[in-house]
């Protein structure tokens, strides 16, 4: 017997699979830094995050839709990880898993699984967090290098936390900058912050690896993080006492998480190359808005949710340019 | 070959596989019987005008062409006409097919079988067109159009550039390439016949840099023959289509709803083709007679073969070591555009470049997934379309906006289906989604 298909008859080595195995090894280095500096929290909250995904996106598809279950996919296991990178390491395990049943069950499943939601699951899971338990996900554990007991760890406030907190005090930035830390602690993730989050260093490295890979482009995080730096640099430019400089804003926070492992999710970012600019521009626009004038320190979940919502305006809006057409 | 030429939007990388490029051509021995069908050409079936026990030689027309987009077909062996009937062909359909069994090789006198070259051009532009009509000749890198209609340039149009196409983009094929190695003289006189038939000062050949040995060797040659240049390209499939060669070459883009290559001054042909212009206008040797390919990981021998038209591709199989035993699918042509063979009793037509025999386990279809909306589909798309919004539109039968989405433009390329990280069947609901829009357009004229 012979199989008659029409062509083509050859397939890439491309595959979901295979993508989203990419982006959790791409995660890793941002782990590794998280485990230094957190110790057992980091571990404890991603593995409870991960397993929690995978288990209702398993339950969920198997008992409540009854369809073939796709929890191999790897989907699951990206949003379980990326879930925990955005909350403290210190949070309640049952905090981590009611965020999981948000991020697979409310943000995903409802809409009909992999590819059909509109929002990124794991800051629905986030955001769900920060407004249902703000003090708990404001309290941010202290780094404590390569200790990994779980004694309660000293907690403070993130540096956007501070600055902000500073500044509606009326403090100016020069002097709120002695209490936060440098650029060098900021880089490589010395600080308090989100799990996953506050090593810039280890994420560009993840980063560049899916740009290797050619999972990512550079469309939209290097939009987003362009305009970040250009508008807070027309601020600080127009008063250095009231605004932070651009390089504190683009090493502090989630922006290095965000831009590069959140904006980018296939599934929720526009799919041609001017709609992903013109996604990650106003990424940076509201970000930095939220950053600068917002009631919370940090901008960056809720700016990627908000493009969210304006990825399909995009798409019908940016269409590639077709070939042969005449330009007139 | 520091500046290597390609299209800039879309295209990607299959593995090359060509498995046969450095085997050399050998002829195929003469089988016992042939099957010619009437329509191996793009356009009318030729009308047959031998019937059932008439003798003919290799040579002898045996059907006219039908129409002004039709070809005449020749005998490509001697002997006697057993039947006119029915046979299906490589698209897996009945059509008609002149049969006839071989007795001897005998050529009809016409034809002049020396294998010296023969430079110096004599026939005038109309004498070539007139004998490439008469002498059956049509496109032989896939489309299998008439080769006199595209040599007729339609009035108020100019020719400027000619552009030779041996850029082989399909994995696996090699015919071309073996053409531009062991019939480069030929080839190249062929496209001298062609200039001049088109009146055209400039040739360029595109040829991608995988076949560096071809783009040294027709460097060298192309000294002798003034207005022929060769312009290596950057390896990308599908380079070989019509429209991303004149891009890749001329930077200009034929315009689409319609557009052909004359309208931006240029006209392309086939490597293949000069080589028979050559063999038609300069020893009178109808297209009677093709180099295929037969290759695919499991076969003995890889190989390319000279091979009569009507041979059985049972012949072809036999000669590259015989059918292996895990063979899952028979490609006539390549992997990306090829089409899947019911059966290997099916003849070699005119259009039939390479054969291509896939394992059980590299016929599988990989099991699909759902969208991700990742966006590759749209990044590799040569023509600049969206296809995993085709593929909704027309699973969802919403043909008009699949028209305005400008689902013609689609050449079937396969590049989206073929890098599709979920393995959706994008090309396969594009192509239902065409034909429907034809018969929304078809209906909209009548009325």
């Amino acid at each position: 017997m012979l199989t008659v298909s029409p062509s083509p008859h050859v397939h890439g080595d491309f595959s979901t699979q295979r993508i989203m195995l990419d982006v959790a090894i791409a995660l890793m280095p941002a782990f590794l830094v998280s485990i230094l500096y957190f110790g057992m929290g980091a571990i404890k909250v991603t593995f409870i995050a991960v397993v929690a995904c995978m288990l209702f996106e398993y339950l969920i598809q198997k008992f409540l839709l009854k369809v073939p279950v796709t929890v191999t996919d790897g989907s699951a296991l990206v949003s379980g990880i990326l879930l925990a990178f955005n909350v403290p390491s210190s949070i309640p395990t049952w905090m981590v898993v009611l965020g999981a049943l948000v991020t697979i069950g409310v943000a995903k499943m409802s809409f009909g699984g992999l590819g059909k939601n509109p929002f990124n699951p794991a800051l629905v899971g986030r955001v769900f967090l920060l407004i249902s338990f703000p003090v708990d996900m404001t309290n941010w554990p202290r780094p404590r290098l390569m200790d990994f007991s779980f004694a309660d760890a000293v907690s403070g406030a993130t540096a956007l936390g501070k600055l902000k907190e500073g500044l509606m005090m009326g403090e100016t930035v020069d002097k709120l900058m002695v209490d936060i830390p440098g650029y060098l602690d900021l880089f490589i993730g010395n600080v308090n912050g989100s799990l996953g989050e506050m090593s810039a260093m280890a994420l560009l490295i993840g980063a560049v690896y899916l740009l290797m890979r050619r999972v990512i482009s550079l469309y939209i995080p290097l939009s987003f993080i362009l305009s970040v730096v250009i508008l807070t640099g027309i601020f600080w430019l127009y008063n250095p006492s009231r605004y932070a400089d651009p390089l504190f804003h683009i090493l502090s926070g989630g922006l290095m998480l965000g831009a590069w492992f959140m904006a980018t999710d296939m599934v929720t970012s526009p799919m041609s190359k001017m709609g992903m600019m013109i996604f990650g521009i106003g990424c940076g626009l509201i970000t930095v808005l939220i950053r600068l004038f917002g009631a919370y320190p940090e901008g960056v979940s809720f700016a990627i949710l908000i493009m969210n919502a304006v990825v399909p305006l995009i798409n019908r809006s940016c269409k590639p340019k077709r070939f042969g057409e005449i330009l007139k | 070959m520091s500046d290597l030429k390609t299209f800039p939007q879309g295209g990607v990388h299959p593995s090359d596989q060509k498995l046969s490029a450095h085997k050399q051509i050998m002829v195929l021995k003469l089988p016992p019987v042939v099957k010619i069908p009437l329509s191996q050409h793009l356009g009318a079936p030729a009308m047959a005008v031998v019937k059932k026990g008439d003798k003919v030689k290799v040579g002898t027309l045996i059907a006219q062409s039908g129409g002004f987009i039709s070809a005449n077909i020749h005998a490509s062996v001697s002997g006697t006409v057993s039947m006119i009937g029915e046979s299906t062909d490589t698209s897996g359909y009945l059509k008609e097919v002149v049969i006839i069994n071989v007795e001897g090789d005998e050529w009809e006198d016409s034809i002049d079988r020396s294998s010296d070259l023969k430079k110096e051009i004599v026939k005038t532009r109309e004498e070539i067109i007139e004998t490439v009509k008469n002498l059956g000749l049509v496109g032989l890198g896939g489309a299998t159009f008439p080769t006199h209609v595209k040599l007729m340039v339609p009035p108020g149009k100019k020719a400027q550039i000619l552009i030779i196409n041996g850029v082989e983009c399909e994995p696996y094929l090699t015919s071309d390439h073996r053409v531009m190695l062991e019939r480069a003289d030929e080839m190249l006189v062929g496209i001298k016949i062609i200039m001049k038939a088109l009146s055209v000062e400039k040739a360029v050949i595109g040829i991608e840099n995988n076949k560096s040995d071809a783009i040294k060797h027709l460097s060298d040659k192309i000294k002798d023959y003034p207005g022929i240049t060769v312009q290596p390209l950057k390896v990308m499939y599908p380079q070989g289509g019509e429209k991303q060669l004149i891009k890749a070459i001329t930077g200009r883009e034929v315009p689409n709803k319609g557009g052909l290559p004359i309208d931006v001054g240029v006209v392309v042909q086939n490597v293949g083709t000069a080589f028979s212009v050559y063999e038609a206008v300069q020893k009178n040797k109808p297209l009677l007679e093709r180099i295929v390919t037969i290759t695919g990981k499991s076969v003995k021998n890889p190989g390319n073969y000279l091979i009569r038209i009507g041979t059985s591709i049972a012949d072809l199989i036999e000669a590259a070591g015989g059918l292996p035993e895990d063979t899952g699918k028979i490609i006539s042509g390549g992997p990306m555009m090829g089409k899947a063979l019911t059966g290997i009793d099916v003849p070699v037509v005119k259009g039939t470049s390479g054969i291509l025999i896939m394992t059980k386990k590299d016929a599988k279809r990989e099991l699909q997934g759902s969208c991700i909306r990742c966006g590759k589909c749209i990044s590799v798309c040569p023509l600049g379309l969206e296809p995993y919004l085709l593929y909704q539109l027309s699973n969802r039968r919403k043909f008009d906006r699949l028209e305005s989405e400008d689902v013609m433009n689609c050449c079937e390329c396969g590049s989206c289906q073929y890098t599709c990280p979920s393995s959706l069947p994008l090309l396969d609901y594009m192509r239902l989604g065409k034909l429907e829009v034809g018969k929304l357009i078809r209906a909209r004229k009548n009325n």
